[in-house]
């Protein structure tokens, strides 16, 4: 009996209409489709974009080469080079992120102990040559300076969390 | 109509016929390909809107341009010939794709006077057509020399043998009930029968009457193009692309032209075969061209509308449902029909 049900079922063509009502439907539903340009997806305050340097309200660089996020950095794509300067603090004397190593997981601003190196909201950016992508330690301060109001903005928001 | 012939045969005398046919397949061919450049900007519309997006709509108002734009990229690309393909039939196969899905718009007609060429065996001649374009997808996997194009090509003449069976078989009740095979008789025999009298021509034409070889035949079609959910030729998952893998530019956009213009074809058929052609579907309303072209649309939308619910076959499932379900349902259904037609309760007479 179940068997001949089977058969009536498959003859009459009984799931595959189903499966048409269904996208039928969704024929008619609202479009979910986000138009990038001119829309934007909300973004998180712990979004983790491009990286910057940050420095002291004093104009005083945060980083005091203590390499933890070279070390953390899972796509080795950080390197610092280190020297005492003139007047005895521990400063880098190089610090660049290649960003074409780089898979974006946060680690070195989870691992800086002075909040030094961070990640930003910023997601387009791009580079024309390969090169264009290694982020030497002026470029990175140069972020910092940019979109400091943001970034202490974004710490702000997540400082209740951490 | 009289003085554009007098005006032809003024000018190019004798060899106006040859002219005058000439223009018409222009005519034919001309909107053929538009049709087939918009059917694939509705393809991606439409899939898009079932899968809750939006589809293309930056190339022009609401992407109405990019169907163009498409067509001249594959215009301005290079034609690749791999260096172990038999250049020859690599060449020939996407013509050999085309020509037969262009060649049977010959003997479709729009209206019962709108026709390149009414011959009394036109279907017959499309049955006969439309099977020549196997052959291209053939040579097209065999000539590029690669594994999966051979797959591809192998599976879709498998295929396309099988379905051009209850295809045939769904066409043979067709012909038996409208005693012709010429496509015009067909679709002016669809407006006699009672329902007809009543105004409701509708319900007269062949798809109620032969309801089982109506659905076989628009499933078998969908076979027959190679479309999802039986396009196990291509099978972009399996084989990449089948039998056309190894085609790019406008070899490729050939085989594309060719599918598309095969299933506006298949659409075209459905519609004169089950739906009345032209006819209208109530008494009060004209006859004309865009019943045709309301009908086919619908059926169009019905292809795209598969493609956007089914998943593939597998491939012995396919087989299975070519010979072992839809075989002996249209030779149940001829056995039905014959009888019906020599009982008194014939509706054909």
């Amino acid at each position: 009996m179940g068997s001949m049900k089977e058969i009536f079922n498959s003859l009459f063509l009984k799931e595959l209409l189903k499966g048409m009502s269904v996208t039928g439907k969704y024929f008619f539903a609202r479009k979910i489709t986000v138009q990038y340009p001119e829309e934007k997806t909300p973004q998180s305050f712990r979004f983790r974009g491009l990286h910057a340097l940050r420095r002291y309200p004093n104009g005083e660089e945060r980083c005091i080469a203590c390499k933890l996020c070279e070390a953390i950095c899972p796509a080795l794509a950080i390197t610092i080079e280190a020297e005492p300067r003139d007047d005895g603090s521990r400063r880098t004397t190089r610090y660049d992120i290649d960003l074409t190593k780089c898979i974006f997981c946060g680690f070195c601003e989870e691992a800086c102990p002075v909040d030094a190196v961070v990640e930003t909201r910023i997601f387009e950016y791009h580079g024309e040559k390969r090169g264009d992508l290694y982020y030497t330690k002026q470029m990175l301060l140069a972020n910092g300076d940019r979109y400091e109001d943001q970034i202490a903005k974004d710490r702000e928001l997540d400082a209740s969390y951490r | 109509m009289d003085a554009l012939m007098n005006f032809g045969l003024g000018i190019f005398g004798g060899a106006w016929p040859a002219v005058w046919t000439l223009l018409k397949i222009l005519l034919i061919v001309a909107p053929l390909m538009l049709g087939v450049a918009y059917l694939t900007y509705f393809e991606r519309k439409v899939i898009g809107y079932m899968q809750v997006r939006i589809g293309p709509n930056r190339v022009g108002p609401w992407g109405l341009i990019q169907p163009i734009a498409d067509g001249l990229k594959l215009l301005l690309k290079e034609i690749i010939v791999p260096t172990t393909a038999n250049k020859g039939i690599f060449i020939i196969a996407p013509m050999l794709a085309i020509a037969p899905a262009l060649a049977a718009w010959a003997v479709i007609p729009f209206t019962d006077s709108l026709v390149v060429a009414n011959i009394d065996a036109s279907l017959l001649y499309i049955m006969a057509i439309t099977s020549m374009g196997v052959y291209g997808v053939i040579l097209a996997g065999w000539a590029s020399n690669s594994k999966y194009a051979f797959l591809g090509a192998m599976r879709s003449a498998a295929q396309m043998v099988s379905y051009e069976i209850s295809m045939g078989f769904s066409l043979i009740c067709v012909l038996m009930v409208s005693n012709s095979l010429n496509l015009v008789d067909i679709v002016n025999v669809q407006d006699q029968g009672r329902f007809a009298g009543w105004g409701l021509s509708f319900l007269s034409w062949n798809w109620l009457p032969l309801f089982p070889m109506f659905i076989v035949y628009l499933i078998s079609g969908t076979a027959e193009l190679n479309r999802a959910p039986f396009d196990v030729a291509e099978g972009e998952s399996e084989i990449v692309a089948g039998f056309h893998v190894e085609y790019s530019g406008m070899a490729f956009a050939l085989f594309f032209l060719a599918e598309y213009a095969n299933m506006i074809l298949v659409a075209a058929l459905t519609s004169l075969l089950f739906l009345g052609g032209w006819l209208s579907p109530v008494g009060f309303l004209p006859d004309g061209i865009l019943w045709l072209f309301a009908k086919m649309s619908v059926i169009l939308f019905l292809f795209l509308w598969f493609r956007a619910t089914f998943p593939r076959y597998r491939y012995d499932q396919l087989m299975r449902l070519g010979w072992k379900v839809f075989l002996p349902i249209c030779l149940i259904w001829l056995v039905v029909v014959g009888v019906w037609m020599m009982s008194p309760l014939n509706i054909w007479k």
